[in-house]
């Protein structure tokens, strides 16, 4: 091989720029921590974190370990990314298409909501709908129910539980409807491939996730009970509800914020994805005697999807990364539990910091994994 | 007479359908308007609900009858095209013509009719609407922060004087043209920074190493001079080691803190605040993310394996990290990385650790310019015996930045955005100030004012942004 002075310089300079860097950091950073008597390393883990959470998913008070409260937070963070990325998918999913419709109204309404809630910062979004609107909601003592079961009041929503009995039950006929969904769809897609007949997929698979949680009511001993949430007198004017399940007002804020904001970039993703398809490609579909459904389903929608699946994944991830701006408004999530109240009182900022960033890491990457694979399964398969 | 089907209105009774067609929408719509406007509830005979769905079935009822294809009046063809081409449109139009109607007036009520601007504090706020009063107050605090009220000048000046230096752009001549990149990315910078620190910070903070910088921009200069083969290697080191080896070997302290300017009060970067703090953390960050985004997409693109991975992994770590934890690390954990004895102000750290992470977004916009290129590009500028440098400077990054101007401009616009977040390691930019003034016990319960009003600004300016890349793209597309 021949020695590359041009390719061989630039290499040994980067290498060696990026050995003294790190190796002035770890060395300032050895130095620090002996001067300031810390000592490195994850053990604090395991260590009683004496604080407490006001929301968490799983059981947690102040007698468990550091790392209990790191899956409180991580769960929290988890729980707001996945209930904004289904509310902005459906809302950026409706304002694209309507973005796109002959209706001048619905048209420029879409395009003003597009325009207004993207160019106004996340965090002031956030704040807005915390320390002005939901401030501004009534004491839990004055609330009117909605429906005679929802509160919906200063302190959070609550809504009535659920009671199940025999709840495995229950999920495995879910669990059933759906197998058997997927059987009878890929049936369905043989069936048109070889001898050209179509069989009303969609109504069979409502019909069916309809029909076996029902039997599964009716035969397997299921049951469902409500419990309402009572208001119920803690001091002289304060008051709470109980039973039932309370959604703090923070978690309220934050996916109302974060939903509406990536809603407006996915509403533009969408709309670039359909008016990506070409023209002529509706009007082969129109010649060959499919009706408008069956274009949108079988033409132009597996052909948007495609330019609409990769930014739309940016989007998901941007969201995820941006639920860590709970921290603001005191929601749980793993920067304010963990990068805030853990790193107070231990002091350890090289470990959580870095825990911290390694976690946002790989939900990220396990986000854009799972799109990929979906964007591959979509890619047009060339025989 | 015909038979007038009212379930199929048709051409043959267009006089007819278009009179109630009309009269029943404009029913519709008064009703509306008069029960938003004046309070006044023409339908409250009727049960609550029917009451409250009648002008929606009465104005549906209407625009149904105007539904006449091809009537031969241009304006109702017009209607029909862009309002009411069917049921589903007619309703959704209805709707949300009657939200406009019914959230005009409280909107109204609370910025404006009911709302209060005179006085000095809350006592002047007697009506049920906004208290501008509050935002008049803080006006000062929302835009320069804690900074000092008599020191305020100085940042004006600066802003302004940076402004119209900067707009020197538009009036260069021809003959100028050509210098304007160097302006833009190299003298102009310099001169921002020089005002933030004479002017804005004041007192001998930064300048203290005066002689240093004269030698290394005497070493710069006579770079120019050096020949092209050697040129690169010489930009590279010499003015650095000049600058070094001045500072720490040779000049004693006192030489070295001849560039005290004495002149102005120091004013720490803890004071500074509101939008002015929202526009120099911008200003910076934007200008340092995009050499250090160039750089890092090249690096990806390289052939060089080291090269390449590092930017790899560079890039991939900072676009899977919130920004958050990116402000946490510098705040917390970066002083843990540097000399004990070694001190680097809060808002330095935080514009390093802003323009690092938007680098990485950067260099992923630009990459995806390198990439759209055609090969041809490389191959006819290495055919003209180009080298790597000069093929990147003059033929293959003018076209990719070209490409790729919305994509910069949406991370810029992103940057902008994310600047209030440096309120969670206490830095008070505009959000930052709404919190504060919103905790001070005179002024409680106007955090609904504080928000309106910075999202007005912020809204201005990042519409004002987006259209103006819109007009940038416009400008320099070109065929392909």
């Amino acid at each position: 091989m021949k020695f590359n002075i041009k390719k061989i310089a630039p290499q040994l300079l980067t290498l060696l720029f990026v050995i003294l860097v790190f190796g002035f950091f770890s060395y300032n950073a050895q130095l620090n921590m002996e001067n300031r008597g810390i000592d490195f390393g994850y053990g604090f883990l395991s260590q009683e974190s004496s604080f407490d959470v006001q929301f968490s998913l799983i059981e947690y008070d102040g007698s468990h370990s550091y790392f209990r409260a790191y899956l409180v937070g991580l769960l929290n963070t988890i729980l707001v990314s996945v209930i904004g990325i289904i509310l902005a998918t459906i809302i950026g999913v409706i304002v694209g298409i309507a973005r796109l419709s002959s209706n001048y109204l619905i048209k420029n309404t879409a395009a003003f909501y597009v325009e207004f809630f993207r160019n106004i910062p996340l965090l002031l979004q956030i704040f807005f709908w915390y320390f002005a609107a939901l401030r501004a909601l009534p004491l839990p003592q004055d609330t009117e129910s909605i429906m005679g079961v929802f509160y919906l009041t200063i302190k959070g929503l609550f809504i009535p539980a659920f009671i199940w009995e025999n709840f495995n039950i229950f999920l495995y006929s879910i669990i059933a409807a759906v197998v058997s969904i997927v059987v009878i769809k890929n049936y369905a897609r043989r069936k048109q491939e070889n001898e050209g007949k179509q069989i009303p997929v969609f109504l069979i698979s409502i019909g069916l996730l309809l029909i076996l949680p029902l039997l599964s009511f009716l035969i397997g001993g299921v049951s469902l009970s409500f419990e309402i949430p009572v208001l119920k007198k803690l001091a002289k004017t304060s008051y709470i509800y109980e039973g039932g399940v309370g959604i703090p007002p923070e978690l309220i804020a934050l996916t109302l914020a974060l939903s509406l904001y990536t809603a407006t970039f996915i509403a533009e993703c969408v709309r670039a994805g359909i008016q990506g398809v070409g023209k002529g490609q509706k009007e082969a579909a129109a010649s060959i005697g499919l009706n408008p459904n069956q274009i949108l389903k079988l033409v132009v929608m597996p052909q948007a999807l495609r330019i609409i699946i990769p930014p739309t994944t940016n989007q998901y991830l941007n969201l995820t990364k941006n639920s860590s701006l709970a921290a603001a408004i005191a929601y749980p999530d793993l920067v304010l539990v963990f990068a805030g109240t853990a790193l107070m009182q231990t002091g350890k900022a090289i470990e959580i910091v870095s825990i911290t960033m390694l976690t946002y890491l790989s939900l990220s990457l396990s986000i854009s994994v799972l799109m990929n694979w979906y964007n591959k399964k979509i890619a047009i398969k060339e025989k | 007479m015909n038979n007038i089907n009212f379930l199929k209105p048709d051409k043959s009774n267009l006089n007819l359908f278009l009179i109630l067609g009309l009269s029943l929408v404009f029913i519709s719509i008064f009703d509306v308007f008069l029960s938003s406007f004046f309070k006044i509830n023409a339908t409250g005979f009727l049960p609550t609900s029917i009451s409250f769905l009648l002008p929606l079935i009465i104005g549906f009822i209407g625009l149904h009858f105007i539904r006449i294809e091809y009537s031969g009046i241009r304006t109702l063809d017009e209607i029909n095209k862009n309002f009411n081409n069917n049921n589903f449109n007619a309703v959704l139009s209805l709707l949300i013509i009657f939200i406009i109607i019914k959230s005009i007036p409280p909107v109204l009520n609370w910025t404006i009719i009911d709302a209060n601007i005179s006085g000095n504090s809350k006592e002047a706020c007697t009506g049920d609407g906004a208290c501008w009063t509050y935002i008049k107050v803080w006006l000062r605090r929302f835009i320069y922060g804690l900074y000092p009220n008599e020191e305020q000048w100085r940042i004006n000046l600066s802003f302004i004087s940076l402004l119209a230096l900067g707009s020197l752009g538009y009036f260069a001549t021809e003959k100028f043209k050509k210098y304007l990149t160097l302006y833009y990315v190299v003298i102009y910078p310099i001169i921002a920074f020089l005002f933030i620190f004479f002017f804005i910070s004041g007192g001998p903070v930064f300048f203290d190493f005066s002689y240093g910088i004269i030698a290394s921009v005497v070493a710069i200069i006579i770079g120019f001079f050096v020949p092209n083969k050697f040129k690169l290697y010489y930009f590279c080191f010499v003015p650095l080691a000049v600058y070094l080896s001045l500072n720490l070997f040779i000049l004693p302290e006192e030489y070295v803190e001849l560039g005290k300017l004495e002149g102005l009060n120091w004013v720490e970067t803890g004071a500074w605040g509101g939008l002015a703090l929202t526009f120099i953390v911008s200003f910076f960050c934007l200008i340092f993310c995009f050499p250090v985004g160039m750089a890092l997409a090249l690096g990806r693109r390289s052939e060089l394996p080291f090269i390449k991975y590092t930017s790899v992994i560079f890039i991939e770590f900072w676009r899977g990290v919130p920004l958050i934890t990116v402000l946490f690390m510098s705040s917390v954990m970066f002083p843990m990385f540097l000399p004990e004895d070694f001190f680097l102000d809060k808002l330095v750290r935080v514009i390093i650790a802003i323009s690092l992470f938007e680098a990485a977004y950067v260099a992923e916009v630009i990459r995806g310019g390198l990439q759209a290129l055609p090969r041809g590009q490389y191959d006819a500028a290495k055919s003209l015996g180009m080298g790597y440098w000069k093929m990147h400077i003059f033929v293959i990054l003018p076209q990719a930045l070209k490409l790729v101007i919305p994509g910069i401009a949406n991370t810029f616009l992103a940057l902008v955005k994310d600047t209030p977040l440096i309120l969670v390691v206490g830095l008070l930019e505009i959000a930052g100030m709404l919190q504060m003034a919103k905790t001070n016990p005179k002024w409680l319960g106007y955090s609904m004012e504080g928000y309106v009003f910075a999202a007005v600004v912020f809204w201005i300016i990042c519409y004002a942004m987006s259209k103006y890349s819109y007009n940038l793209e416009e400008k320099y597309k070109t065929e392909r």
